[in-house]
């Protein structure tokens, strides 16, 4: 008896994961695009509260959570396009212009909550969908085939953007005009274009990752992502490049958080070790980025803006 | 008529100082459209916002309260940005500051010495430059990112801070209030002007922040951080070493955020809180770059960016405005300075394009 509760818990631990891990795995993909091109977008949590909202309000106003998921994306990708040119064509400083962003983000979703909303009210989350056939299967079909649309939508494009980045000319441009970008401008490559599209489609992808969390949870509040965004990025270093990479690591946060909100649920562990245990995601965050810093290289042209013949 | 953008053959030294005017203004037209988008009277607005906090007295000594963490940290940060180390992590290094600083008072709470406080100041510089210490040994030994170590480690700080302070730290008569026994007369920072809460602590920023401009721009040191900001090889080739320009970079940040962090506990605050600061950490990095990474211009945005959260505060009793109005001016002020600083570089030139010798 207690044994198939512990399989219960399990399994539902497991499958709460992967969906934690959606909005993180959105999110990391896009600055993993923006990141090979050569550009760092410290805004990610910003662009992932602006998206939130947008989404949560379309949806509040118009109960279509499709329309949400666009708002998520539209926002995602105009502030791609405005953050692509104060960093492309004005050369701001990426250490530090995208924390800019993040400020705006945070401040502008709650703004914008609060006078338009004011009091929460909750959303209607996306219906599981169950795959026909895989579903049934006992356990796997549980954790892995009863989710909602948007976690399917992330997972498949994740060899989607290896397909992109590795089988494509444009994929190849964009891996070749983060390391080289006078070879690749040499070649004939607009460098300007590639990077313009891989900022723009990056931020186009954290928004939507707001847009997963705020329909996920039902609600929006102030600072709703908490560092999620912050987060992502690092995955983006943890994932070495890589969208598999990024993968395993947004599914690794997603199960640690899910198992620290089991053990807040259920009691197991003492309300201060719990606590300690919300740390553990930027401490593997830490952990990741030394272990990475040995064995892998970042694209060398990251943070450094393009000057034709500078 | 066409518009051209040139690159300029020497950067432009008026330009470098106009940016910030240009990005103040531009943030100012902006923050007038959003009020009005608002449904406010943008008037009525700019002036709760801008002139109504500090038309009194109290108001100006509020003014350099604010200013005082903001101006400390921000120096601090522009030493180690001007050899291009990125720390985010001030507002960590803010809360062990705080902590360190906080843990001295609640010990000596019950026999009141004129140690204290000094002690106070000394252990929460301890604690900021031990948290900064992290990011600078993960660099010089692993090359880690520092922008994303010091940035993790802000969270790490935040919930260690209220972690604490939720356990034991709490005043245990405090009804299970998350907060810490309130500090004895002799860890507060004395007030000095009446009528104000203008206290001791703002002096030891003006000094921090005189401190940092000599040690910028009269040592060897900080000419070395200077020569590595702007030529990284000639610095190399000079013999400096990078290795120590990171940690001297990253540690004065640190030392800067956990002094901060102190005189905001010994302060206004007066306890240990779980949240100690409304993101300082972040704003100083605006401060830093705004006031050029000069102390002098540092201590200038210090005011503007106090002047914001002041705003912020008097938009939302007056106003109905949330106070996230705030972090909306931040982030516009940041990317319009960011933008004008192309201008440094380049300009923008009307007319068709003239022949240029080569």
């Amino acid at each position: 008896m207690s044994d198939s509760f512990a399989v219960m818990i399990i399994v539902a631990t497991i499958a709460s994961g992967i969906r934690l891990a959606t909005p993180f795995l959105l999110a990391s993909l896009g600055e993993a695009l923006g990141q090979r091109s050569g550009v760092l977008n410290l805004g990610v949590d910003g662009v992932m509260l602006l998206g939130a909202f947008g989404a949560y309000y379309a949806v509040l106003q118009t109960s279509n959570l499709y329309l949400g998921l666009l708002v998520g994306i539209g926002l995602g990708l105009l502030i791609g396009l405005f953050y692509a040119f104060i960093t492309l064509n004005l050369h701001a400083e990426q250490g530090v212009s995208g924390i800019g962003i993040y400020l705006f983000g945070l401040g502008m979703s709650d703004l914008l909550f609060q006078k338009l909303v004011g009091t929460p009210r909750p959303i209607l989350p996306f219906m599981p969908l169950e795959i026909p056939v895989l579903s049934g299967f006992p356990i796997v079909g549980e954790m892995l085939f009863q989710h909602s649309i948007i976690v399917y939508i992330a997972f498949a494009l994740v060899p989607i953007m290896s397909f992109v980045l590795h089988r494509t000319t444009y994929g190849l441009n964009v891996r070749a005009i983060g390391e080289n970008p006078e070879a690749a401008d040499s070649l004939g490559v607009s460098v300007m274009f590639t990077r313009y599209s891989a900022i723009i489609i990056g931020n186009g992808l954290a928004g939507l990752a707001g847009a997963a969390l705020a329909i996920e949870l039902g609600i929006f509040q102030q600072n709703l992502t908490n560092a999620m965004g912050f987060i992502a990025i690092a995955l983006v270093y943890f994932g070495a490049w890589s969208p598999k990479g990024v993968m395993i690591g947004s599914l690794v946060f997603g199960l640690v958080q899910s198992i620290v909100l089991q053990c807040k649920t259920f009691g197991v562990i003492p309300r201060s070790a719990s606590d300690l245990a919300s740390m553990a995601p930027a401490i593997i965050t830490i952990l990741a980025l030394v272990v990475v810093a040995k064995r892998f290289k970042q694209p060398s042209a990251l943070t450094k803006p393009y000057v034709r013949g500078g | 008529m066409l518009l051209r953008i040139e690159p300029r053959s020497e950067p432009s030294k008026t330009m470098k100082y106009m940016s910030p005017l240009i990005a103040a203004v531009l943030m100012l037209i902006s923050g007038i459209i959003i009020f009005t988008l608002l449904g406010k009277n943008p008037v009525e607005a700019f002036h709760a916002f801008f002139i109504e906090p500090v038309n009194d007295l109290y108001g100006i000594g509020e003014l350099f309260i604010k200013a005082s963490p903001l101006m400390l940290i921000g120096t601090g940060l522009a030493i180690g940005f001007r050899a291009s180390i990125w720390n985010i992590g001030a507002e960590g290094q803010l809360a062990i500051g705080a902590l360190f600083g906080g843990y001295i008072a609640i010990l000596f709470n019950d026999s009141n010495g004129f140690f204290i406080l000094p002690l106070m100041l000394l252990s929460g510089a301890v604690g900021g430059m031990l948290w900064a210490a992290i990011p600078a040994f993960l660099k010089t030994v692993f090359n880690a990112n520092e922008i994303l170590v010091s940035l993790m480690l802000n969270y790490v700080a935040l919930l260690l801070l209220a972690l604490l302070v939720h356990g034991p730290l709490r005043d245990p008569n405090g009804y299970g209030f998350p907060q810490s026994v309130l500090f004895a007369d002799s860890a507060i920072l004395p007030i000095l002007v009446e009528g104000t809460r203008l206290h001791l602590g703002v002096f030891i920023a003006f000094a921090g922040v005189f401190v940092g401009w000599i040690f910028l721009l009269k040592s060897f040191a900080g000419f070395q951080i200077q020569v590595a900001g702007l030529a990284q090889k000639a610095a190399s080739y000079a013999g400096f070493q990078y290795k120590k320009l990171i940690w001297i970079g990253l540690l004065s940040g640190g030392l800067a955020a956990g002094i901060a962090g102190v005189l905001e506990i010994a302060g206004p605050i007066g306890q240990l809180l779980p949240t100690v600061s409304p993101g300082y950490g972040y704003a100083a990095i605006i401060v830093a770059f705004v006031g050029r990474l000069h102390p002098g211009g540092i201590f200038l945005s210090s005011l503007l960016m106090a002047l914001l959260y002041l705003g912020g505060e008097s938009g939302q009793m007056n106003l109905d405005l949330p106070s996230a109005v705030t972090g909306i001016f931040q982030g516009l002020l940041l990317f319009y300075l960011l933008a004008a600083d192309f201008l440094i570089n380049y300009r923008i030139c009307i007319g068709a394009l003239k022949k240029e010798g080569i």
